[in-house]
């Protein structure tokens, strides 16, 4: 391997590159989802490849290919450097990457149980055990379950003589369950939505999550909310569980924190943020007791790894310390570009740069963003609670372009009454203004109850790039919260 | 670029290494070059290279799949391997009956020389257009230039064989300024066709004319919605139950309700392949030639599409062409839609509106409820008051929560003309006409 990276950094330095990077990406996947009792999906997937990263004339050029060999790595260094000095017919100011980062080391995700080791019977047993018990629910129409399994090696070199070898390792699993009557879909999804949880962990997480415990129950509910009157309209104190949270906290802090989309270099697609460099170490995002950070190294978040992909450790930053906005997720060109605002900014990059694959760019991504714990139980914040609504799982989301207005539909909600859950709800929905509702946050439930849920479906750059993110979080209490958008 | 000859000779090497009861082959070539530009500068400067090869490998009613981009004859075979490994994994599906047999697509001209041979030098200078304009108006210029060949092509053991080479050019902008964005785009299959500055010149516009935007209470309002945002609503109906699957799992708002009226009579909505004016497809990643389906027909509820598996699912039914890659969750999907144009421009939907709003393009729309096509959504990069027949001020952002029939249900007018969108994640295209709909549902505001 090293052959091929010191092919490609000496071939762009001999072309005129004044800096280069060289990733080779091996990704495996496996796949395995059960629908009403049937295998609608058993797939193995394998992708191998690698991308030149490279500054030529001041620019930036990157060029990729599936074939992993000396010849084609000779074609592809060229043609980065080659779109790189095109890149420079634009060009205002020289990429300036800051100081150095100089590592060689490996890194390999924690994992108890190889997951590509576990017979793909014994994950297709207990898919189906989950399926029959969902399935056992009158009025369930669908079931659908399923697991991921991903390993991804992947060397880094620079030719400022870094070489960095990892394996990050994911495990994922869900079901959701669908009830349908005239009109009307109700769907309930555990341990959370869009598929299903996922973290940096070997196929113990599977087994932490009991699949085939929850899987009735996820089919009762999504009955009973057939028959469950829609959530009312209102401004009532708001009570998220840990899965929507994890959202709220992804899209109204993780995204706007992006330091590029700060600096409008994600303008065109995603969009831009209401965080202004203006907004560092003064803006009050939210109420004194929200705290807000940004980690590479939580066990099992699966926004965890040792080294990002411009080969920077990872590591822990405060975004929100008591309330206060503090920290953003940089680069090592954009921790630049904010110190020349803020000189008292950190001078080095907090290592946020994430590529989808081998054919993919690093761009700035979550890590794992996450709200810390308070002081609360659960039982103990509804109690207190004389009326609100409790919001539990996602299942839709949207956000204005700078994270400002954003509207959440949830898969149940209950009533809160007079300290009790009363009444359920479907079709529940809220609405918001990001630093009026973080302000409104006055409980936050403890660590007993925070988890770092995963969301490995978080969509951003062109071309698009998926990027698997996790988000520590535990239910908490927002007051004076718009419910009841949906007629 | 491999062409027909190498991509048929290596399926041909994978059929022939396969034991399965049936095999399906399909390879993926794509050579893919983007330029991206942001802050009047490019920032961001690649390209790729990749062949997938994907096989689906059935015994009786088992189907497994492997899929790979190393085309060694060892990798190969391994993939095969995994993919017999997987199916003698399965149990019987009973809804599964065979791959298709083969059947013959019309070939359709969708290969632009400009495009495959477009060098990054062409693309930086429609790039630098953009931003020497946005920075002469003292703002500034994002967007992406990019062009593509991809080639499909689609063998099994039946005796399909099914080729297709196309090329795609795609430019975007958005165009900042203090307190303002302007957005446009263009989408061709030759990039000979697109014009940056064009696309640059609109964007500008928009972007001058929005500064300093007032707020305006959230309620119901006409509203003059430009291709783009009509576009996003037809692919949300697209996703939520235009196929076969969403039918016959009851979450389809077409459930119970095909032959009856569900939008106004001036809405025809149907999908094809092989016209011209889409990014031009002429047979499913399974092989099957693609139909003309029609799925609402002057207001009526008329078909979904449907592949060989939702098909088989349904006594008479066959595929319409329509198969996502196996193994699919997601079953069939509309990706070459298009609605019926009226008779109007936009300069004539304006000058007949006396109060109502101007929607540039929606942002972040997702479902709320999917049989009642209920979504949420922002305005982006453009959003205008219109009274009295003229644009009269700029508007901050609005959020409108409205389901899609009910506005379907409401178009007064339609655009003449049909405008080429192709969707940010796959080559999925959609072409639309812009609308005026009366009561739009606006839910709330935001600061900007």
């Amino acid at each position: 391997m090293k052959e091929l990276t010191d092919r490609a950094l000496n071939l762009a330095q001999v072309q005129g590159a004044s800096y280069a990077d060289i990733r080779i990406v091996q990704r495996e996947r496996q796949d395995i989802s059960v629908k009403n009792g049937v295998v609608q999906q058993l797939s193995l997937d394998g992708s191998r490849g690698f991308g030149v990263r490279v500054v030529a004339d001041g620019a930036w050029g990157f060029a990729s290919s599936h074939m992993v060999t000396a010849a084609e790595v000779d074609r592809i260094t060229a043609l980065a450097v080659s779109i790189a000095k095109a890149s420079a017919m634009a060009k205002i100011q020289d990429v300036d990457l800051g100081i150095e980062e100089v590592h060689q080391d490996t890194y390999r995700t924690p994992v108890e149980v190889d997951p590509f080791s576990v017979p793909l019977n014994e994950k297709i047993s207990l898919l189906m055990e989950a399926d029959k018990e969902a399935r056992s629910v009158k009025g369930v129409k669908v079931a659908e379950s399923s697991m991921a399994f991903i390993r991804e090696t992947k060397t880094f070199a620079s030719t400022e003589s870094s070489y960095i070898e990892q394996e990050i390792v994911e495990s994922g699993l869900g079901i959701v369950v669908r009830a349908v009557a005239k009109g009307e879909v109700q769907q309930r999804s555990y341990p959370n939505s869009f598929g299903r949880h996922q973290g940096t962990a070997g196929y113990e997480l599977i087994k932490k999550w009991d699949l085939v415990g929850n899987a009735r129950r996820m089919g009762e509910e999504a009955v009973a909310l057939l028959s469950a009157p829609q959530c009312p309209s209102g401004v009532t104190a708001l009570i998220l569980d840990g899965p929507q949270l994890a959202l709220q906290v992804h899209e109204s802090c993780g995204h706007p924190i992006e330091l590029d989309r700060v600096f409008g270099t994600e303008a065109a697609y995603a969009g831009t943020s209401f965080l202004t460099p203006d907004k560092y170490n003064s803006l009050r995002y939210g109420s004194d007791i929200v705290n807000i950070t940004a980690d590479a190294v939580t066990p099992t978040g699966l926004g965890t790894f040792g080294y990002d992909d411009e080969g920077v450790p990872a590591q822990r930053t405060d975004i929100v310390k008591d309330g206060l906005f503090v920290g953003y997720l940089t680069s090592r060109e954009t921790a630049g570009q904010l110190r020349k605002i803020h000189p008292d900014a950190p001078e080095r990059s907090n290592g946020s740069m994430r590529a989808d694959g081998w054919n993919r760019i690093p761009i700035i991504r979550m890590t794992n963003v996450s709200l810390q714990p308070g002081k609360w139980t659960l039982d103990d914040l509804i109690a207190d609670t004389d009326d609100g609504v409790y919001m539990i799982t996602n299942k839709s989301w949207s956000i204005d372009d700078k994270r400002l207005n954003f509207q959440f539909g949830t898969e149940m909600a209950y009533q809160v009454k007079n300290g009790k859950l009363g009444q359920m709800y479907k079709n529940a929905t809220y609405t918001g203004i990001t630093p009026q509702f973080w302000g409104g946050c006055d409980a936050i439930c403890n660590a007993d109850h925070w988890h770092v849920w995963g969301t490995a479906n978080c969509g951003k750059g062109q071309p698009g790039q998926v990027a698997h993110t996790g988000h520590g979080a535990a239910p908490a209490r927002f007051r004076n919260v718009q419910v009841g958008v949906m007629k | 670029m491999l062409g027909k000859e190498k991509l048929s000779d290596i399926a041909n090497q994978v059929l022939k290494l396969s034991s399965a009861d049936q095999t399906e082959v399909l390879i993926f070539s794509n050579d893919e070059h983007l330029t991206r530009f942001a802050v009047n500068t490019i920032h961001q400067n690649v390209s790729e290279t990749d062949v997938t090869v994907r096989v689906r490998a059935v015994f009786g009613k088992k189907t497994g799949v492997a899929s790979g981009n190393d085309l060694s004859d060892k990798a190969l075979q391994k993939t095969v391997k995994s993919a017999e490994m997987a199916a003698r994994f399965q149990q019987d599906n009973p809804d599964f009956h065979s791959l298709p047999k083969p059947q013959a697509a019309r070939e359709v001209d969708a290969y632009f020389e400009p495009t495959a041979v477009c060098a990054p030098e062409k693309r930086a200078q429609g790039a630098t257009a953009i931003c020497t304009m946005s920075r002469e108006n003292n703002l500034e210029a994002a967007g992406a230039f990019s062009t593509a060949v991809n080639e499909l092509m689609v063998v099994n053991s039946l005796g399909t064989a099914a080729y297709h080479c196309g090329t795609i050019a795609h430019i975007v902008t958005v165009i900042m300024g203090e307190t303002s964005s302007g957005y446009a785009s263009a989408d061709a299959m030759d990039v000979s066709k697109l014009d940056p500055a064009a696309v640059g010149r609109v964007a500008v516009e928009k972007a001058l004319r929005g500064q300093n935007p007032s707020e305006i209470e959230p309620g119901e309002y006409t509203v003059i919605l430009e291709e783009n945002a009509v576009a996003d609503m037809l692919g949300l109906l697209g996703y939520l139950g235009f196929d076969a699957l969403s039918v016959q799992e009851g979450r389809s708002f077409m459930n119970g309700r095909f032959g009856e009226k569900i939008t106004g009579d001036n809405i025809t909505i149907w999908d094809d392949g092989y016209d011209t004016r889409g990014l031009m497809l002429p047979f499913d990643y399974e092989g099957v030639p693609k139909q003309h389906v029609t799925l609402i027909d002057r207001g009526i509820a008329k078909g979904v599409v449907y592949d060989s598996f939702t098909a088989g699912r349904e006594e008479g039914k066959v595929s319409t062409g329509h198969s996502l890659p196996a193994p699919n969750t997601w079953g069939p999907v509309a990706v070459n839609l298009f609605m019926a144009p009226g008779q109007a421009t936009k300069e004539e939907m304006l000058a007949s509106t006396e109060q109502g709003i101007w929607v540039t393009r929606f942002h972040y729309t997702n479902p709320l409820h999917p049989v009642k096509t209920v979504i949420t959504g922002m305005t982006r990069d453009g959003t205008f008051l219109i009274e009295d027949g003229q644009i009269t001020r700029p508007l901050k952002n609005l959020r409108f929560t409205q389901s899609i029939l009910e506005a379907f249900d409401r178009v007064e007018m339609l655009g003449s003309e049909l405008k080429l969108i192709k969707s940010d994640w796959e080559n999925f295209a959609t072409c639309a006409p812009a609308a005026k709909i009366r009561d739009f549902r606006f839910t709330g505001t935001t600061e900007f």
